[in-house]
């Protein structure tokens, strides 16, 4: 099923035939709300195409320009073989669940599925549709009439593959879910539709390891959405790291739900792609949720990292707070924007936003936006955003102390972004994390 | 050890040191004092080699070789050190990893190994000991939320650690009450050694009381005026700098 090599990727004529050629075979073809749901996206697709800069939040984040002159294979072609093993950033004593795909097609070798606890359901998205697809019917988010969102409903539309982690009420899983999703295994790139669904009932509590990476320059297109729904007191503690290949394009955008008391943390590191963007939208519903949004981005070259988030406070003493924190080098450009949504009545709302950014280079940029819609009048809101060099003072201190110029940079980098990573609160994480960090900052610029 | 001809440094296009002649010898103390603005932390700074202080005349030599021509680095590998009269904040990085970094990173530069963290650890408590500090200084993010006289006992900490052939001391008398003053006082004694020379900046005498210095010289608008032996302290501090500086005019 070899593509002419002319079309422009994520077109309306390529999504089309894509449609034409995949529809019939998608996964939970022939669900009736499955197929309403893909319909739909389709359609929502139609209507606005592929965001372009002309759209407010995506001002800063030219994704027709990354896409000129590539060309992607859809993910059904064969993946190259003989990748004996894919990277984990945690220790073998975690044992983790492991689901792994290559280029978006789920590997059961590379995977660890084996003793799941009772009332867990951790699958590839494409077998439970086959298998219990009503699991599934009301998680997956319903395309919304916003231009902004076309990628989503693009997703909704071909999604063929991706995870599910479903968790009956009370449930609290000792050990650690891994999702590996590794790109740049197949001969050429490949374009992956994937969806993420998680799903926590009443009380339960999961940690979630969301790591994609690249073989090579991985240079693949990665479209992901994910669903997480958090009932009344359920907890989830969610990494996602994201280091795709340099040129790999990836997309992603996560909508969370949180009922009554139920907490989500997240630590959202971005250190691949030659384009990426991560779309955040939080939902606050119920009294007493909270969310800590932590993230961590290390840019260089020409690499462009977009984070937008909208956070929304639908009732009355909810809590959000949000740290980005990051260190572009070279030509690197971040993109920064978050709004906070304080809705009428949603009183004693305490909404927090901090973005700091250590530019390396006069050539790098930040965009930061933050925005404020509040329309209560009993809440805290602050937002805060700095970018600026390393401190001249610090770094001759350290000189001074016999740290050549490029270890005392890679001590102050490593000093303002590993706050994050400290604080992160899955330990076993820990080594791997400032491995990585320590890489990036050992690695020339 | 060091030797200083002529030495003129401009900051920001402004003349500071117009002219600077000085010499110390190994395991010599020597004082520096004069009136704000003589030029007494440009001169510290210049040793240590900031960006910023630009050197326009003259040259330095330290046993024998261009100081002048060396990074910081460089320089703190050949044993120079700076006692930072305003020592720097470094929010996130733990003193315990600046001081090994730092000393590991001078030990490779003079082609010695590198000491493990357990050697390390060991050669910093005898130390922390030995200057009578407490072990939670360690901890902490370097002079991160420490007091005056904290900051000032972290440099001579590391210049403990560093084990220098020649350390400057940049007004490290300033903003210490006199317990603290002491207790760094003692902690500098302690490192006097004949292989170790001192150069002691200071606004004050008072500090010249507990370091007694061989040589004391006064800098005056970035040139020294005139030296002498310890009791030329004294009597700057009973005339003042101004008289001093205009009988020597």
């Amino acid at each position: 099923m070899s593509e002419p090599l002319n079309l422009e990727p994520l077109s309306l004529e390529t999504v089309e035939r894509r449609w034409e050629a995949a529809s019939a075979a998608l996964p939970g073809a022939g669900l009736g709300w499955l197929d309403a749901l893909r319909a739909e996206g389709l359609a929502r697709f139609r209507d606005a195409g592929a965001p372009t800069p002309k759209l407010e939040s995506w001002k800063y984040t030219n994704l027709p320009r990354a896409l000129r002159e590539r060309d992607y294979a859809p993910s059904a072609s064969t993946p190259r073989a003989g990748i004996d093993r894919v990277a984990s950033l945690l220790p073998e004593t975690a044992e983790p669940h492991r689901l792994a795909f290559l280029d978006g097609r789920f590997s059961p070798e590379h995977s660890r599925l084996e003793d799941l606890p009772a009332g867990v359901i951790l699958a590839p998205l494409s077998a439970l549709l086959g298998e219990a697809p009503q699991r599934l019917e009301g998680l997956l988010r319903r395309p919304e009439e916003d231009r902004e969102l076309a990628l989503d409903a693009l997703n909704a539309a071909l999604f063929d593959e991706g995870a599910a982690l479903l968790l009956d009420r009370g449930v609290a899983l000792e050990r650690p879910v891994e999702l590996l999703f590794l790109g740049g295994t197949a001969e050429r790139p490949v374009e992956s539709q994937l969806r993420l669904v998680v799903a926590l009932g009443e009380g339960a509590e999961a940690q979630l390891v969301e790591h994609h990476q690249g073989l090579g320059e991985g240079a693949g297109l990665t479209n992901l959405v994910s669903d997480i729904h958090l009932d009344a007191g359920a907890g989830l503690t969610h990494l996602r790291m994201q280091e795709a290949g340099t040129e790999a394009i990836h997309l992603a955008g996560s909508r969370i739900l949180l009922q009554r008391d139920a907490r989500y943390r997240s630590l959202a590191v971005t250190s691949g792609g030659a384009l990426s963007r991560h779309g955040l939208a939080v939902e606050l519903l119920g009294e007493n949720a909270e969310v800590v949004l932590d993230g961590a981005y290390l840019l260089r070259g020409r690499q462009h990292g977009d984070t937008t988030s909208v956070i929304r406070h639908a009732v009355p003493h909810t809590r959000a707070s949000q740290t980005y924190k990051g260190a572009l080098d070279g030509r690197a450009r971040a993109v920064f924007q978050g709004r906070i949504v304080v809705e009428p009545g949603a009183q004693k709302t305490d909404g927090r936003m901090l973005n700091k950014t250590l530019l390396l280079s006069d050539k790098a940029e930040i965009d930061s936006k933050p925005e404020l819609e509040i329309f209560a009048d009993d809440v805290v809101c602050a937002h805060g955003a700095t970018a600026g060099a390393l401190d001249d003072a610090a770094l001759f201190y350290l000189r001074s102390r016999g740290l050549d110029a490029r270890s005392a940079r890679a001590l102050l980098v490593e000093a303002f972004v590993a706050e994050l990573i400290e604080d992160f609160p899955v330990e076993a994480l820990r080594p791997a994390l400032t491995q990585r960090l320590r890489a990036w900052l050992a690695a020339e610029g | 050890m060091l030797e200083i001809k002529n030495l003129h440094a401009t900051v920001d296009g402004t003349e500071i040191l117009r002219g600077l002649d000085l010499t110390l010898g190994a395991g010599e103390v020597h004082a520096i004092m004069g009136p704000n603005g003589s030029g007494k932390s440009t001169l510290s700074y210049v040793l240590a080699g900031r960006e910023g202080y630009e050197v326009t005349e003259g040259e330095v030599l330290f046993r024998g070789e261009n100081l002048l021509a060396l990074a910081p680095e460089e320089r703190a590998a050949a044993g120079v050190f700076l006692a930072f009269q305003y020592p720097v904040e470094i929010p996130g990085v733990p003193n315990t990893t600046f001081m090994k970094e730092a000393l590991n990173a001078v030990r490779k530069a003079r082609g010695e190994e590198g000491l493990d963290a357990m050697q390390f650890l060991k050669l910093l408590r005898a130390k922390t000991k030995e200057l009578g500090m407490s072990e939670e200084f360690l901890k902490r993010a370097v002079n991160v939320g420490f007091s005056g006289g904290e900051k000032k006992r972290n440099e001579v900490l590391q210049m403990a650690i560093l084990e220098p052939t020649l350390a400057i001391l940049d007004e490290t008398d300033s903003g210490l009450d006199i317990d603290a003053l002491k207790a760094v006082a003692d902690g500098v004694n302690a490192l006097r050694s004949p292989e170790r020379s001192l150069l002691v900046i200071t606004h004050y005498q008072r500090l010249l009381d507990y370091i007694v210095p061989d040589h004391v010289h006064v800098l005056s608008k970035g040139r020294i005026i005139r030296s002498g032996g310890p009791e030329l302290a004294e009597e700057l501090e009973a005339k003042g700098y101004a008289e001093t500086i205009e009988a020597a005019a």
